[in-house]
């Protein structure tokens, strides 16, 4: 049986992991090499890393750390953060990226989506998407509104419709971040991310307020994802994998326990 | 030496490095006298099967392949569309493939609560012994990324077999021949295990 994924969601700038709350105030955590080695070896299925360094400087940074990390883990890990142009794409995938990540870069140009998904394949391309809570109107009739711009931004586009946008221009596979919940560990948004995997046929990763197992559990049954993101319950050591995977085997969800 | 078939198309790279990391010796490379000279060879990668068959005819590798891999006998591991590519046919892209085993591939079924392409770690029940799986423990869960499946047409080359939406054959072996639908190189420890055993096989099926 197709298992859950558990997945450590790293923010890099400049080299280095960093935390935020709600997209603002970050603090630097650690070496985005250790913290990848450490959750491979404690049996996470899958990690995603956010370069949220904006200069072109960074980006060099960000492919050594890509290479770093592919010489460390032999599960797959997908890269996100400022990927503009089938150029980008293409370094962070040589440097041992198995998926690549587009988010504010692809509502501005939805176009990368298709040029990335052919070129490379779909199962590449995540299209991660920032959602924030909007009053219904005729453009959002949802009620769930796409922001970009690390959520600072109001893009006036209704989250399931971008979504199945997204699909139907190649994306392999959505990353559903509720910025009303991220940085609260008081759930992931279930309405949404069951709205997200009901409008689609690709698999959805649930993004944003994970602080027990109980909420992976929610969000992978009631939620209908087939994923979970996790960051800073783990990266704080207030819980680890083993620790959420044996909770949640035992609670009934499948779970990868041989590693 | 260990020649990792260059068919522009895949992630190669990450292959090597696995090879690598336990210690082998290996090459990428689309050199049919490098091929030849190999000791093993593996053909792994993502891609199409109807573009990965024309790449390899252009690059004149589907005859060596056949007969200096295959009929000669070298230890010859197929991952991902490499397991897709050594059957008669593909339903993808309608394309004819290097016919090594006979069987075809065929698309997963479009049906409600079945997503396609399946992404993900699911597990293989080891339906009879191999060499490459010594070592790893029945139901060990493996990496898939595939919306296409392997049908052999017999039943005696069936080594690993794994539910989505139905049984599929993810392990298949003849002879000096074994594949995987999963990716051994993205599997974590039983996946690197399977590669090593592979990487030290003598290519005896038992």
């Amino acid at each position: 049986m197709l298992t859950k994924r558990l997945i450590p969601c790293l923010d890099v700038r400049a080299g280095k992991v960093t935390k935020g709350v709600k997209f603002r105030g970050n603090v630097d955590i650690g070496d985005p090499v250790e913290f990848a080695r450490m959750y491979y070896e404690e049996g996470a299925d899958e990690l995603v890393f956010y370069d949220i360094t904006a200069s072109n400087e960074g980006r060099g940074i960000m492919i050594e750390v890509v290479r770093a990390v592919a010489e460390a883990i032999y599960i797959p890990f997908s890269v996100g953060g400022g990927l503009r142009t089938l150029e980008d794409m293409r370094a962070v995938l040589l440097a041992g990226a198995e998926k690549v990540s587009v988010d504010s870069g692809a509502v501005r140009h939805p176009e990368i989506i298709s040029q990335g998904a052919r070129a490379f394949g779909s199962q590449c391309i995540v299209l991660s998407m920032q959602v924030q809570r909007a009053p219904v109107t005729e453009k959002i009739p949802s009620g769930w509104e796409i922001c970009i711009d690390g959520g600072r931004t109001r893009t006036g586009l209704d989250a399931l419709e971008w979504a199945r946008r997204g699909e139907g221009l190649g994306a392999g596979e959505l990353c559903v971040n509720s910025i009303d919940q991220d940085g609260t560990r008081a759930g992931y948004d279930i309405p949404l991310t069951r709205a997200m995997a009901e409008a689609v046929g690709i698999p959805v990763i649930a993004s944003g307020g994970g602080g027990s197992a109980q909420h992976v559990y929610d969000v992978c049954t009631d939620g209908k994802a087939d994923a979970a993101i996790l960051a800073s319950i783990i990266h704080r050591r207030e819980m680890t994998i083993p620790d959420l995977k044996k909770e949640l085997a035992g609670m009934g969800l499948p779970m990868r326990m041989n590693w | 030496m260990i020649a990792i078939v260059d068919y522009r198309a895949g992630n190669l790279t990450s292959v090597l490095r696995a090879v690598r990391h336990l210690g082998h010796e290996a090459e990428i490379t689309d050199d049919p006298q490098k091929i030849r000279a190999a000791e093993r060879v593996i053909f792994p990668g993502v891609g199409a099967a109807g573009e990965t068959m024309s790449n390899l005819r252009k690059l004149a590798l589907d005859g060596v392949l056949r007969d200096d891999v295959f009929r000669a006998g070298k230890p010859m591991l197929g991952i991902c569309i490499g397991v897709q590519v050594i059957f008669e046919r593909s339903e993808e892209n309608d394309a004819e493939c290097l016919g090594l085993l006979p069987g075809e591939v065929r698309r997963f079924p479009a049906r409600a609560g079945l997503k396609v392409p399946q992404i993900g770690w699911n597990s293989v029940r080891q339906a009879r012994p191999h060499p490459i799986m010594q070592g790893v423990p029945d139901q060990a869960e493996f990496y898939f990324v595939n919306s296409y499946y392997p049908a052999p047409a017999r039943s005696e080359m069936v080594f690993g077999v794994t539910e989505y939406g139905r049984e599929f054959a993810s392990v298949v072996a003849s002879v000096n021949l074994v594949a995987t639908q999963f990716h051994l190189e993205k599997s974590g420890q039983v996946g690197l295990r399977m590669l090593d055993n592979f990487c030290r096989w003598n290519g005896k099926p038992c």
